[in-house]
């Protein structure tokens, strides 16, 4: 595969996101537009404000939950193709979160490939991430970094559980920060039989609810919110969006040990300068194996990275003879402003969206 | 060594001194002895010799990682820990080969010395086959040197205080002079009917708490004694059976002040004394009379002797057993403020009044002059001054003395250990302050690892921006992410790791000294630089000036001589 870009791309960053001038559509935008394209119901990719969006069906009842009632919303099937303005258009599993999709864009025999964010890990509450040929990739990069590189579920599991022994024998709850969209519920979905009593933040709650209903198969819980002053808390798992670890919302578990699972805590200055107690590397996007391997399956020709740790893999790519460089976007990667960036190119800044404090707005305690 | 590496991650896992003594306790109990005397030295901040050189770590780590050198750069980078970096590179698949600890340094570490590095590198690799994954950072932390995980001296003390039920204090004496780690030393230090050297062990240092309201709340002047607040390290000279230095945390200085060791067995056995350890110029010790007047201050509250800089104590301070010449140019002094025991007898229940007579007496009634030399014990001056605003002025002259302000203690308070509230107060003088100009930032490391956080601060000299000092602490987090985002946007050339951006960011950069240097580009060097605010009011082109930066330095050189008074720019 291989074709010479003379005329403009098919796709490129403008200032409201990323945008295909020929079928006058964008994708993920993160400002308001006509016609917006969703990778998945995250914060920083799925905005309100448009016209319309498509989306995949399995993720149409997450969008729902995420916009404002009376949003225009159209859902294809993984894999069905719809034609804009003489563009095809089809949305593929990425893996990252229930109902997540890549983005393939064809024009006139060009492939272009939006990932949004993805994983290549197993995920039992989503489709896995579909490989795709493509002339170009748009990839995102949140982990580029070689010192990224995922445990599997089992010794997740294994960790947690650990811990949640440790708090037991201490007689206090387990209080996890997890991001109320997708890795909460992948997090119960690992559990799935041992998960034990399970108590959920509100945010949380209300997420999960739309996995349950979507069909995902998860352990039974009970809203935090629900249980009984004086409830003895030794052992459960509590889990809550980041940011409400250290609020006033986390104060009725007094001592419990708080734990954070996210990709960044494979690194010890990251997990202290969050204040936790422990971290779980858990990370709904690819690692850097991740990265390669998707990269290597597109067969691109031409790599963009959108955020995260851009300049490594962009360097580490043009070493193997890939026309690699970068696009300027507003994505927040995981844990939105927590991205330790000094070895991010210059088209990372982000004014990160922190998808977690999202969740908890106009939640009650 | 899975063990020691449980330990540590324990340790690493919590900001709680009481679950790290616990965990310390927990390991001591249960660690064979050949190991726990490891962990311990090892806790207590000693380093085993580096093994090999860095460099041969690194390239070893990115032959076995598979990486290019370029790559394990940004890892490094991104990570900001060496032994951590490598840990996260290396391949999956090392296994555990059960060696204890101990094994581990005298079989493994220990022999990579002196090998040619090829050898080195080869031995390195099979190393980090033999070690679980979690393990190997431990494993690094041993290569590289300090382990630096949180835990102080006095903290593993405590630990294995709890779990032999022997005092901290005399496990510190136990630990004084030559104590190594093996076996037999372990077997001494934790048997419970071991005396150790004899009556070694200091009293717990009294702690003073910063003044910040004025002096007058504390009530009338007369009722409180005031002295310097000298310049050097706080410590105690005990002389019992044999004559011992310690400094605060438990530290015996015994090697390193062995001029002051000397001096102490001039005392009468059974006596011990709370002061401070300096360095005096030598020009003050050859000279008995040795007294230097200053016009801004009474004599009889001028140093018995002339001090040099701080600097000179940090020399000595660097050596472990410092050599003759070292000795001679160097010489230490101490100067007592406090009296804890006397013949023998406890004497903190006293009032200080007393306690400071007593001093006096004995340090005026005994001879311990090595011939040709002033003394190098000695009783350091209290202040007269009945009313604050005489002290005001005392203390505003401070520096000129090389003191950094004043003590506040209470005429009639006993000598309580540890930081009990209302007696003794530090009265310290301002800091010096420029606004200077952030002109390169580095990330930093540990918890500030992937962030910019260590910063070069430069003034004017003939319409250039001169490098002055660097400075990392003083900034709020939400301060360091808004000048870690600056950085970043705002980065005009990368030199390695150190990125050069616009001259545009002014942060009041405060400072305890100051000195002429000719080591350093601007020609001075300042002590302790911190950043004390951010001037968001300022532009770069209303920084100070080098020249303002010297005539501060001027100012500071004659430390008891012809004092002047700082300039406006200076201290606030």
């Amino acid at each position: 595969m291989n074709t010479k870009h003379t005329h403009s791309p098919l796709i490129h960053a403008a200032n409201q996101g990323l945008y295909c001038p020929a079928g006058d559509f964008w994708i993920d935008p993160w400002r308001p537009v006509a016609r917006a394209v969703i990778t998945h119901a995250h914060a920083d990719h799925l905005r309100p404000g448009c016209d319309s969006y498509l989306v995949a069906r399995p993720g149409l009842a997450l969008a729902r939950a995420r916009l404002p009632e009376g949003a225009r919303i159209e859902a294809v099937e993984y894999g069905e193709a719809v034609t804009v303005n003489g563009v095809r258009v089809s949305l593929h599993p990425a893996g990252h979160v229930l109902g997540s999709a890549q983005v393939r864009v064809e024009h006139r025999g060009e492939v272009w490939v939006v990932s949004g964010d993805y994983k290549l890990d197993p995920d039992p509450t989503c489709e896995p991430f579909e490989p795709l040929r493509c002339h170009t990739f748009i990839s995102e990069c949140t982990f580029g970094l070689p010192v990224y590189r995922w445990p599997g579920p089992k010794a997740v599991a294994a960790e947690l559980a650990q811990l949640r022994r440790q708090a037991a024998a201490a007689g206090t709850a387990l209080l996890l920060g997890a991001y109320a969209l997708g890795k909460a519920q992948r997090v119960l979905a690992i559990l799935g039989d041992t998960a034990g009593p399970v108590a959920l933040h509100g945010a949380v709650d209300r997420l999960t609810a739309v996995y349950r209903d979507c069909g995902v198969a998860l352990p039974p819980t009970r809203p935090a919110a629900e249980l009984p002053r004086g409830h003895d808390w030794a052992g459960e798992l509590v889990i809550a969006p980041p940011s409400a670890l250290n609020g006033a919302w986390a104060r009725r578990f007094g001592a419990a040990p708080r734990v954070l699972a996210s990709g960044w805590m494979t690194v010890r200055g990251a997990r202290r300068r969050r204040g936790v107690d422990a971290g779980l590397v858990l990370s709904d996007h690819a690692d850097w194996p991740g990265l390669l391997r998707a990269v290597e399956a597109t067969g691109a020709s031409r790599v963009l990275l959108t955020h995260g740790h851009t300049a490594p893999l962009v360097r580490h790519l043009r070493q193997a003879g890939i026309d690699a460089g970068t696009l300027r976007t507003e994505y927040g990667g995981e844990d939105g402003s927590e991205e330790p960036a000094a070895t991010a190119g210059a088209y990372t800044e982000t004014a990160a969206p922190d998808d977690a404090a999202a969740d908890t707005a106009g939640q009650g305690r | 060594m899975k063990q020691f590496a449980a330990l540590f991650r324990a340790l690493d896992a919590s900001n709680r001194s009481g679950a790290k003594q616990a965990a310390l306790a927990e390991y001591f109990s249960v660690a064979p002895a050949a190991d726990a005397a490891w962990a311990l030295w090892l806790l207590c901040g000693e380093r085993l010799p580096q093994p090999l050189p860095t460099r041969v770590l690194k390239s070893a780590a990115i032959q076995a990682s598979g990486l290019d050198e370029a790559l394990f750069a940004d890892c490094y980078e991104a990570v900001g820990d060496l032994a951590e970096t490598i840990a996260l590179l290396l391949p999956e698949g090392g296994r555990d080969d059960g060696l204890t600890l101990h094994d581990w340094v005298t079989q493994r570490v220990t022999p990579l010395r002196g090998l040619p590095p090829e050898a080195q590198s080869s031995a390195l690799i099979a190393l980090w086959q033999s070690v679980d994954r979690p393990d190997a950072f431990v494993l690094n932390k041993l290569l590289t040197g300090g382990l630096r995980v949180g835990v102080s001296r006095g903290l593993a003390l405590r630990g294995l205080s709890v779990c032999t039920g022997i005092a901290t204090e005399a496990l510190a004496a136990r630990m004084a002079g030559d104590w190594k780690p093996d076996e037999a030393h372990w077997q001494r230090l934790v048997s419970p009917d071991e005396d150790g050297p004899a009556g070694a062990q200091p009293y717990p240092f009294r702690l003073a708490h910063p003044l910040e309201a004025p002096p007058e709340a504390l009530g009338p002047a007369a009722e409180w004694v005031a002295e310097w607040k000298w310049d050097g390290i706080r410590g105690q000279v005990v002389r019992r059976e044999s004559a011992h230095l310690w400094s605060r945390g438990d530290e015996n200085l015994d090697a390193a002040f062995p001029d002051l060791v000397a001096a102490a067995r001039g005392l009468p056995p059974g006596t011990v004394l709370d002061g401070e350890v300096l360095v005096a110029a030598t020009a003050g010790i050859s000279d008995p009379a040795g007294r230097v007047e200053n016009p801004l201050v009474p004599p009889d509250c001028c140093p018995p002797v002339a001090l040099a800089p701080f600097a000179s104590l940090q020399r000595r301070l660097g050596r472990k057993a410092p050599g003759r010449a070292l000795l001679a140019s160097h010489p230490a002094v101490f100067l007592a403020f406090d009296l804890l025991e006397l013949d023998g007898a406890d004497w903190r229940g006293r009032p200080l009044s007393e306690r400071h007579a007593a001093l006096a007496a004995l340090l005026a009634d005994r001879d311990d002059r090595v011939p040709g030399e002033g003394p190098r014990i000695l009783a350091a001056p209290t202040l007269p001054g009945d009313d604050w605003a005489t002290l005001a002025a005392l203390r505003a002259s401070a520096r000129e003395l090389g003191a950094e302000g004043l003590m506040l203690k209470r005429a009639a308070s006993q000598y309580g250990g540890g930081r009990t509230r209302g007696d003794w107060w530090k009265w310290k003088l301002e800091p010096y302050a420029v606004d200077a100009v952030l002109i390169y930032a580095q990330a930093g490391h540990g918890r500030r690892a992937g962030l910019f956080t260590d910063y070069t601060f430069a003034v004017w000299h003939e319409g250039a921006l001169v490098p002055f000092a660097k400075a990392y602490s003083g900034l709020s987090d939400a301060e360091i992410r808004e000048v870690d985002r600056f950085v970043r946007r705002n980065t005009l050339e990368t030199f390695g790791p150190v990125r050069q951006v616009m001259p545009e960011l002014v942060f009041e950069v405060g400072f305890e000294g100051i000195q002429s240097s000719r080591r350093h580009k601007a020609g001075i060097a300042v002590r302790f630089p911190r950043m004390l605010r951010w001037r968001r009011d300022k532009s770069a082109a209303d920084a100070d000036s080098l020249d303002s930066l010297r005539r501060l330095a001027d100012g500071h050189a004659g430390q008891a001589g012809q004092g002047r008074q700082n300039p406006s720019s200076g201290p606030r």
